[in-house]
């Protein structure tokens, strides 16, 4: 006779998650963060980005180590494709953010993951770049994401799940809604 | 009538109410059977922001079953009916009557002040003190517009709920109204039906069927406690309390309002209004999400609703449990309108109302300007509040929401009357 004892395990230290919330509520200061990127053009359309320190919780903060991510773009642009396009790391950034919500709230309610999968598709009508029709924007047309997710739970929660997360989510929410761009430029 | 006060400009009492609506008469009868010692300040009339501050058309979302106060009920003929405004004033008219309530109207609280002991009132008519305070002014005194709305070309005409009437007051041409809780949905159809088109702008919001298995859905949210869930045992009381109003609407035909029902109807709809630049509004991508949200939720209810009738076997329900057509969301939702090309010329903003404590000036403000409190016993002495949504139970912002709320919170204040009484007698004996 074998009992087993379900303990859902996400990975996800939901505990700590709702515990910051909890002692940022009562600190409004402390929950105002800065992120930050540095790039460096490398030639081509070759650009070389760093992403190391940001602002939160009231100082400075650093990251266990300094990622880099190399964009440019794909040879039938005529490029040397040494990495992604920088659309595609939207891709990527908005599958991440996805993702994790889909793990913390699973966590949260309870259910247990044992796979979840993502595809994004954004078609791109590149006439907008090239300046062939005013008309046509540059960015995606849409965006369509399709997740495969193998977890303890009914349809219907999983959609649940996949929805919350998408409510909870920065860059759901930096695609779907306009932000406001300063670029300000200087001579070095 | 209600019992008119003649006292002196300046009166002293042991609890003030603030505000002759439903929640302050309820509150008012119930300390009334306490016998203690209360006078309710109106700037208006009694049942004031219902006479004043209402649209032509609007009927309560409750049916008539569920309009009862403390000691009193509603005694018509058409149970399952909703209330016209007019009605509804004549309701809780009939109410201050009935208790004869001690309002003073035409009395506007201009401050509030702490003293050592109680608080200091400064009204139009003179200054009152007070040991214990109900703030009982309401939750919709204030309508919002989000500050996006400065953004908008002036030749746009900008309306609140508090300023729309009827669609005949409109201009003619097409209307954007900006918000998806049944107040905007319930415009956006009365305007679409008067011939100008319209846009809505749909955030997050809570869908649900008029009627279901063959009876009102408040019904349903009755009987399986739903409106009785208390404060302290949802999960998170802060969201709890910023959910928009139910799509619901108080029809003949007990119709179910739902964004279907409007965009079979022709109305246009769009994602939560997000921005306004170089004279285009812009929309959010965010509406499939939105509709998604709601349509789960709303099964949600229902599977409670229907798990409700098969555990107690209820011989009621003569109607199978059925489920609701998705939302249907255009396979291209528009996510710009260009305001120069004029087919825009009204924008109703439906976007939800705040309270007003202009007055207040006791330190019981959040960041956002509510009122700290736990149940509605706020954070400093002796001060209570009513009908806020989510206060004490899910039922506290509707009118049948106020007895319960104001039977906690009567006792609490006599409670408290009393120990503060015991101090200063010990205070005195000492």
């Amino acid at each position: 006779m074998q009992t087993q004892e379900m303990v859902i395990d996400n990975g996800v230290n939901v505990e700590a998650l709702l515990g910051a919330r909890e002692a940022l509520t009562e600190a409004p200061a402390a929950a105002q963060f800065k992120w930050r990127a540095t790039s460096e053009w490398a030639g081509g359309t070759h650009t070389r980005s760093k992403v190391e320190n940001f602002f939160g919780l009231g100082e400075e903060q650093k990251h266990r180590q300094a990622f880099q991510y190399d964009t440019d773009h794909p040879e039938i642009f005529a490029s040397r494709d040494i990495g992604a396009t920088p659309v595609e790391v939207v891709l990527v950034g908005l599958a991440g953010c996805l993702t994790a919500g889909v793990a913390a709230v699973a966590q949260n309610r309870g259910i247990q993951l044992r796979s979840v999968k993502a595809t994004i598709e954004a078609p791109m009508d590149i006439y907008g770049i090239l300046g062939i029709d005013s008309d046509v924007r540059n960015g995606f047309e849409n965006v369509k994401v399709y997740f495969e997710i193998d977890a303890d739970a009914s349809e219907q929660d999983i959609e649940a799940l996949v929805a919350q997360s998408q409510k909870r989510s920065a860059v759901f929410d930096i695609i779907s809604n306009p932000t406001d761009i300063d670029v300000v430029t200087r001579k070095s | 009538m209600s019992r008119k006060i003649a006292r002196k400009a300046i009166g002293t009492v042991d609890v003030l109410i603030i505000g002759a609506g439903h929640s302050g008469l309820a509150m008012s009868r119930l300390l009334t059977e306490r016998c203690i010692d209360h006078v309710i300040l109106e700037r208006g009339e009694v049942a004031n922001s219902w006479k004043t501050e209402r649209w032509d058309s609007l009927k309560l979302l409750t049916p008539n079953w569920q309009s009862r106060l403390p000691g009193f009920a509603y005694s018509g003929p058409d149970m399952d009916g909703y209330m016209r405004m007019s009605e509804v004033i004549d309701f809780i008219q009939d109410y201050a009557d009935f208790t004869r309530a001690p309002v003073m109207s035409g009395t506007t609280v201009t401050s509030v002040q702490p003293l050592e002991r109680g608080y200091r009132v400064m009204t139009n008519r003179g200054e009152w003190r007070t040991r214990a305070l109900v703030i009982a002014s309401g939750a919709f005194n204030r309508p919002l517009v989000p500050a996006v709305g400065d953004a908008l070309p002036g030749d746009i005409k900008q309306l609140t709920l508090h300023d729309y009437r009827n669609p005949e007051h409109l201009a003619e041409g097409g209307v954007l109204v900006v918000g998806s809780s049944a107040s905007g949905l319930q415009l956006a159809a009365e305007i679409h039906a008067s011939g100008r088109p319209v846009t809505l702008a749909v955030g997050e919001h809570v869908r649900m069927p008029r009627v279901y298995r063959g009876k009102d859905i408040q019904y349903w949210m009755h009987v399986t406690g739903l409106l009785d869930e208390c404060y302290d045992q949802v999960d998170d009381i802060k969201r709890a309390r910023g959910v928009p109003s139910p799509q619901l609407i108080g029809s003949k035909e007990r119709r179910t309002l739902d964004l279907n029902a409007l965009s079979a109807e022709g109305v246009r709809l769009c994602g939560r209004l997000a921005g306004v630049r170089d004279g285009r509004i812009q929309f959010s991508g965010g509406l499939r999400n939105v509709c998604k949200l709601a349509d789960l939720k709303m099964n949600r209810m229902l599977d409670t609703i229907d798990g409700w009738i098969s555990a107690t076997g209820s011989g009621e329900c003569t109607e199978p449990a059925r489920r609701y057509a998705p939302t249907r969301v255009d396979s291209t939702p528009r996510l710009g309108l260009d305001l120069s090309g004029g087919e825009i010329s009204t924008v109703l903003w439906a976007t939800g109302y705040r309270p007003d404590y202009s007055w207040l000036e006791v330190p019981v403000l959040d960041r956002k300007g509510r009122i700290r409190h736990d149940g509605g016993i706020a954070d400093a002495p002796g001060m209570v509040v009513m009908g806020l949504p989510y206060l004490r139970r899910r039922k506290s912002s509707f009118i049948h929401g106020a007895e319960d709320d104001a039977r906690d919170l009567s006792q609490h204040l006599a409670r408290f009357l009393d120990l503060t009484t015991g101090n200063s007698l010990i205070r005195m004996a000492v």
